[in-house]
This record gives C-alpha cells, structure tokens and sequence, in this order.
C-alpha cells in the first residue's frame, strides 16, 4: 500500500505523504525543484531510486535521480540524439524538418525486475531511449528510430509525435509496449530489436475515412497494462477507449457502450494491478472543448472490461469546475485501492476506496503534468 | 584574453563563474570553459553542440550570427556573454 505520491508540476516536484489525520488524510509533505517544470517523474520500486525529469525552458531538458528518499537529488543524463545523417532528414506535417534533437522527455519508466538500472525513456519527437545504468547513460533505440514508418507519426497534443506510455510485460523483460501520440500502440518481444505497430481494432475519427483503421495514425492518448495478467492492456484513445486481451494483437472498442456523458474523450487511464476488468478514467467534453462534462469532474469506473461504466463524483466539485487531467495525472496503487489524479487547475485529488469517495489533498498546486504513487 | 560571463539564472542550476579563457571564435571560448565544466555544457548548447533554442550569446554587446557552429570572432580583450532569451519564458 502506497502511502506517499509524487506530484510533477508547472512549479516543481511535490511529495504529497498520507497523515492519517482526520482532517487532511493526504498533505503535501515538500517540494522539490520549486519554480521548475517538473515533467515526469518516476519512483523505482526495485532500488528506492526517484527520478525526476524538469524541463527548464532556457536550458534544456535535465533528469535528476535520488537515493535517499528525495532529500538530496544528483543530476544524471539525459537522452541525446545522434547527428541527422545526410539524406535522412523528413518533414513534418507542416513541411518543416524534424530536427533530431530532444524537445521533450514524455514517458519514463523501469525496466523488468531482473534487469536493476534498466529504464525506458520516451521522447518528442519520437525516439525511444534505453539505459542500463540508473540513467546515467541513454542510447537512441535505433530500431524504431529507423523504422520507415516512423516517419508518418504526427504531433498529438504538441507539434511533435512523442512517446508518452512505456509498458514493461513483468513476465519477461524483453517484452516492451509504447504508445504515441500519433502512431498507435508499437511492441517489441526482443528488448527492442524488432518492433511491430499493433493498434488493429483501433478507428480514428479525425482521419479521412481510407486512414480510419491505419494503425500508424492513432492517436492513443495513453496506454497502461495490468500487471497481473499483462496481455490485458487499455487505451484512453482521442476519440474512444480501446481494449485489448491479447497482448495488442488485437483491440475491442469499449467505448461505444459507455454511459458516460457526453463522450468518452479524455487523456488518462489507470487498471487495477490485479483485475483486468476495472480500469478508471477522467472524462472530458471531446477535443475541441476538453472540459469537464457540464463543468463537473469524475471520474468513470468498469468492473466488467468495458461493458459499463459507473461516473464517480464524491467527494469531486460538481459547480463551475473546469479541471482537465492529462495523460499522466491519474495512478493508482499496487492495492488496486489507491487512486489519485490532478488536474491542469492545480486539484489533487486521492480515493482509498476505488473511487468510491475522494478526498482533495489541494486546490491551489500549480498546473499539474504527472501523478505516480512511491 | 577574451572573459566569459554567464547569466545569474544559471547559477541556480550549476555553478559558472566569470572565466578569462583564450580562443578566437565562441566555439573556441566555450569549449574553454565547458572543459572545465562539462556540466555547464548542456545547459548552454544542445546535443549537437549547437546554442539551445532559447539561449543568446553576445560578443562585446553584440549578438552571434552563427548559433550553430559558433564561428563568430572572438578579440581577445572581448566579453562574451551568455544569457536567456525572454522568448524562452
């Protein structure tokens, strides 16, 4: 049971630790990195090690690592792209060249048990990033890089296609899931050697009707895995929730049985650790509002894969609340109990019950990117 | 020989000092310093060695041309100065 949260925010890191209190069960117990963007964060649970990565709009793009428990934080490596050689160069959707430099880390995760110091990293414009030394050195996975499809990713949410979910099969390492925004859901069975794009199943309804089912086009907003019975994946898509029982083979539309009103667009997902048929969303009004339905925040839950869904409002603002969750403000605990989400108005919000109820930690964090439980 | 001079906001996140170092062009003066300092490195240039998007160097007030090979002259009693570009917030 996961009793501390990590907060990424517009203005640092906030270590958000349960009291036990009555009255304020969750505080925030410091920040970290105060003033910075705090982008991404990531508590390791096979060493203890954070991680930290801020987003400095003048100097780059920095990672930090800690060792004992966020007191202090050592600066490690960041990922780097190799020179563009000649002929290699591509465009992107505006006719503008896809310069292979790092403009945003958007996904950083652990690697497999048995491989301490492995972590996956995911980027804008796209590349895939690997290190086997707790961050200290990072190599450009070359074969997706190189992948000729690679080249028709477009932006989603930012100008450049970036890989925002990184998921790492627990029974065998090796066995690695990502999804971009925009280039579906990509899985390698040989630690990156090989990769295969396995979004079948998966419609868009923002391409022209022949790219409706391109594989290579959606736009999965984020994509998480059930660590029990990992071939159980789901997708919060741009214009849907997709599921998939069968390691990404194949997906399901699970979205058009929704009760959830008035569509199912929204950024984030989170499964239970043990039941593949619960999972847990935040759902906005679709994409050119991206507001909470009729001003109201919850939280939608299914118990039975994607056959229905129950809206989950106690405990959330039902008046004038126009709080939007990105694709990694929601988490939840290694219970299944645990949940918390923030949103980009600076809420945070914790259930211990699934959902049931919610209690809100803050009103007043600055623009929140990223929630993990530590 | 030519001073090099880093912007405050920097400081925050590493430590660089006024230092007098020789070379002719920013390529030479920076590499000067970062060789010292290679942490500094990252947040002044890119991977490629390129000045980062939102970053400005100035030789003796005015602003370099070539951001991306750094070959603007350098006079030895210059001041270079390394500093944020308001367009990076």
């Amino acid at each position: 049971m996961s009793n501390r949260i990590l907060v990424g925010t517009r203005k640092g890191l906030f270590t958000v630790e349960r009291t036990g209190t009555a009255q304020a069960p969750w505080a925030i117990a410091r920040p970290s990195f105060l003033a910075e963007h705090a982008i991404m964060t990531l508590a390791d649970r096979r060493d203890g090690s954070l991680y930290a990565v801020l987003h400095h709009g003048h100097f780059g793009t920095k990672m930090h690592r800690s060792v004992d428990d966020g007191a202090t934080w050592q600066e490690i490596g960041v990922p780097a792209y190799p020179e563009c050689p000649p002929g290699q160069e591509h465009q992107d959707m505006w006719g503008r060249k896809i310069e292979w430099k790092l403009d945003r880390v958007w996904a950083l995760e652990a690697g497999g048990a048995d491989e301490p110091g492995v972590l996956w990293c995911g980027t804008l414009p796209g590349g895939l990033f690997r290190s086997s030394d707790h961050g200290a050195t990072w190599q450009l996975v070359e074969s997706l890089w190189h992948n000729p499809l690679r080249k028709e990713w477009m932006g989603g949410g930012a100008d450049l296609p970036g890989i925002h979910s990184i998921c790492v099969d627990p029974r065998d390492s090796k066995h690695v899931t990502i999804g971009i925004s925009c280039g579906g859901v990509w899985v390698t069975r040989d630690g990156g050697a090989t990769w295969r794009c396995r979004a079948d199943g998966i419609w868009s309804a923002y391409t022209p009707p022949e790219e409706k089912e391109n594989p290579n086009l959606q736009d999965v907003h984020r994509v998480v895995q059930c660590p029990s019975q990992p071939d159980c994946l789901w997708t919060q898509h741009h214009n849907g929730i997709f599921r998939s029982t069968n390691g990404a083979e194949t997906w399901q539309d699970v979205s058009h049985l929704t009760s959830i009103s008035p569509t199912s667009f929204g950024f984030a997902v989170a499964v239970h650790p043990r039941d593949p048929q619960s999972a847990w969303f935040v759902p906005g009004v679709k994409d050119e509002h991206r507001l909470p339905p009729n001003g109201k925040v919850v939280v939608a839950r299914t118990r039975d894969g994607g056959q229905s869904y129950e809206l989950l409002r106690h405990g959330l603002p039902q008046h004038h609340a126009y709080d939007l969750t990105y694709r990694h403000g929601l988490d939840i605990d290694e219970t299944g109990d645990r949940l918390a989400f923030g949103s980009t108005t600076g809420s945070l919000w914790v259930t211990e019950n699934q959902g049931d109820s919610w209690q809100c930690v803050s009103e007043h964090l600055p623009p929140i990117y990223c929630v993990r439980f530590a | 020989m030519p001073r090099v001079v880093f912007t405050q906001n920097l400081q925050r996140h590493v430590e660089c000092p006024p230092t007098d170092v020789d070379g002719a062009t920013v390529r030479d003066v920076l590499d000067a310093v970062f060789a010292t300092n290679q942490r500094a490195r990252g947040y002044v240039l890119d991977e490629h060695g390129a000045v980062r998007k939102h970053m400005i160097v100035f030789v003796n007030g005015t602003m370099i041309r070539d951001r991306v090979c750094l070959g603007d002259p350098v006079p030895g009693d210059a001041t270079v100065y390394v500093m944020q570009a308001l367009s990076g917030g």
